[in-house]
């Protein structure tokens, strides 16, 4: 039978190795070679974008990359399927955009805002999401489609 | 209580009591606003009542752990803690600073990273209470007579689950990385750290309600937290299988995901085969009971359900649904609200002096909650399986689907209405036994029969 002494070298030892292997990956991750999310793109718009995403909350109703709440639409692809002009429209409106009696937050963003937005979401929509983006609906247009 | 730096315990657990119910109102807020009835949205929308929501949760959780630690770490050191004084200091500090947070929310002032909405100025005063908690603690450790397991895998967890708040506060331009170090804090606190935090004190609460011997249980501890990290740790994969990252997540994350379930099947077994050899006939039953529960509910709720969508090829379809919502909930009752409620139990007879352990309202409290957590999870679960099924497999409109599932927030909020019942006779009953009292000191800490 495992002793005392026994059960703490397992706990010890599989924490040290798992953690190590899990540091390995990470830097494996995260080495230019293997980026998915076409690091380059990410202009100062889209630096922009991602912190008026942040300071609002949006993950708190909205998922984006399958991440966030579930209340409102995920907005991986928002751009492709609904076009920058709509987008722009709901990021501007005065009252409460409410599709289906759902309502959304009235930002009344600025022009600039907006447009700061929609270049963070084009950011996204472009990431390699290993498949998310493109079997699941209805993200994946193409089976939209069929 | 043998210790009477043990009472300030009862000041944290208080807190945990008013914000625990703070969190159930912001539940029902989120409900009905599922069903169509959001009246509250110009003052509260929902992303403030989901942020409140979670963040609630978290803050209470922690504010168990620490009133746990106060309440054990005396005990297993067998010293008082090293500065009361120090102890309240850090109490207030942390009830102003979530409450600041929360207030926050409301206004818009947040950093909207799911689970880690504390604005950044904030997380600089979490880090500031959270390093005067565990001074006071390892302090107190140190300074004691004896270092026993339980109070070092304890420790260990609540400095982890320190050190694990920091990959949070790094700034990242990119969504991507942003997503993979916040799942550092996430996920490395729920399915790593805190469950070191939540095997100390299942181990604490087993040996003094079992009777079965420390060694014994301290090795099944160590095997216990031991299975944890070996499968937690690399099982953070599972949340790096669409978002952006390599590939090789897949594997990984689908292989040590599957394995995590074992560690909360072996908490569960544990359990139940300590308290059957247990030969203590310990009369505070519903602490016993609130004990093997978590333990048995964990497993359900954070070991099985949990491997129901990490494999990849399921969460491709479940990632970001309802389904979410239903591990979740299950997960976080079972692993460590009831261990929290398990702990307050065992604890507020000693520290109040008052045996009010074995009332009717007791078991009232742990059948309604828990049938009422279930009916909630099975709701939400099948909400998302059909969310998944019409939005994902036959391409619905969200909320076209959403409209479909509305339905199942009906039951919901009928079930979670039960559960708040058993919630409130909880808290009833916590008001009831009264102050802390030194007369509980040097009391022998409970009649023990054998049976």
């Amino acid at each position: 039978m495992l002793s005392k002494s026994q059960a703490r070298t397992f706990f010890l030892g599989g924490t040290l190795v798992t953690f190590l292997i899990f540091i390995g990956l990470t830097i494996y991750s995260m080495a230019p070679s293997n980026d998915q999310s076409n690091h380059q793109n990410i202009t100062e718009q889209v630096i922009k974008g991602k912190h008026i995403w942040e300071t609002n909350n949006c993950m708190g109703c909205h998922a984006i990359m399958g991440e966030g709440g579930y209340y409102a639409p995920e907005l991986t692809k928002v751009i492709d399927r609904r076009g920058a002009p709509l987008v722009k429209a709901i990021l501007q409106s005065p009252i409460p955009w409410a599709p289906n009696g759902r309502k959304m937050v009235a930002y009344e963003m600025s022009d600039e805002d907006a447009e700061a937005m929609i270049e963070y979401l084009k950011w996204i929509g472009e990431i390699d999401l290993n498949g998310f983006d493109r079997i699941v609906s209805p993200l994946a247009k193409d089976k939209l489609k069929d | 209580m043998k210790y009477k730096s043990q009472q300030v315990a009862y000041w944290f657990f208080a807190l945990c009591m008013l914000l625990f119910a703070l969190q159930i109102v912001y539940g029902f807020i989120m409900g009905f606003a599922r069903i169509g009835m959001d009246g509250l949205h110009d003052w509260i929308p929902f992303n403030t009542a989901r942020a409140v929501h979670t963040n609630l949760l978290v803050v209470w959780l922690l504010t168990g752990f620490m009133g746990a630690a106060y309440y054990i770490i005396p005990e297993e050191a067998q010293r008082e803690l090293v500065s009361v004084k120090l102890a309240y200091v850090q109490l207030i500090s942390l009830a102003v600073v979530g409450v600041a947070a929360i207030t926050g929310y409301h206004f818009n002032i947040w950093e909207g990273r799911k689970f880690l909405e504390i604005p950044r100025e904030l997380d600089y005063l979490v880090v500031v209470n959270v390093l005067l908690f565990l001074g006071i603690i390892l302090a107190t450790l140190f300074k004691g007579k004896r270092q026993t397991t339980t109070a070092l895998v304890m420790t260990m967890g609540l400095v982890f689950a320190a050190l694990l708040y920091l990959p949070g506060m790094i700034w990242f331009d990119s969504q991507v990385t942003d997503s993979f170090f916040r799942w550092w804090v996430v996920h490395l606190w729920v399915e790593g750290v805190w469950e070191l935090i939540m095997g100390g004190i299942l181990a604490f609460l087993l040996i003094k309600l079992t009777g079965v011997d420390r060694e014994v249980i301290e090795k099944w501890l160590y095997v216990i937290v031991g299975l944890t990290f070996l499968s937690g740790i690399l099982g953070t994969g599972h949340h790096y299988y669409y978002i952006g990252v390599n590939k090789i997540w897949l594997v990984v994350g689908g292989v040590f995901s599957a394995l995590e379930p074992l560690a909360f099947l072996a908490m569960a077994l544990f359990a139940v085969y300590m308290y059957r050899k247990g030969e203590k006939n310990h009369p505070n039953k519903i602490a016993l009971f609130w004990t093997i529960g978590a333990a048995i509910v964990s497993f359900i709720g954070a070991g099985l359900l949990g491997f129901a969508h990490t494999l990849p090829q399921t969460n491709l379809y479940t990632h970001g649904t309802l389904v979410t919502a239903m591990h979740g909930h299950y997960a976080f009752w079972g692993a460590y609200v009831m261990i929290v409620l398990a702990i307050i139990s065992y604890a507020m007879p000693n520290i109040t002096g008052r045996k009010r352990h074995d009332k009717t309202n007791g078991h009232l409290a742990f059948w309604l909650s828990n049938i009422g957590m279930l009916g909630m999870v099975v709701a939400l679960g099948v909400a998302g399986v059909v969310q998944v099924y019409l939005e994902r497999r036959l391409s619905m409109d969200f909320m076209i689907a959403q409209e479909e599932v509305k339905i199942h927030f009906v039951v919901m909020l009928l079930c979670a209405t039960m559960f708040a019942t058993g919630i409130g006779i909880y808290i009833y009953e916590f008001i009831k036994y009264g102050r802390p009292t030194n007369e509980a000191l040097s009391k022998k800490e409970e009649t023990v029969l054998v049976s």
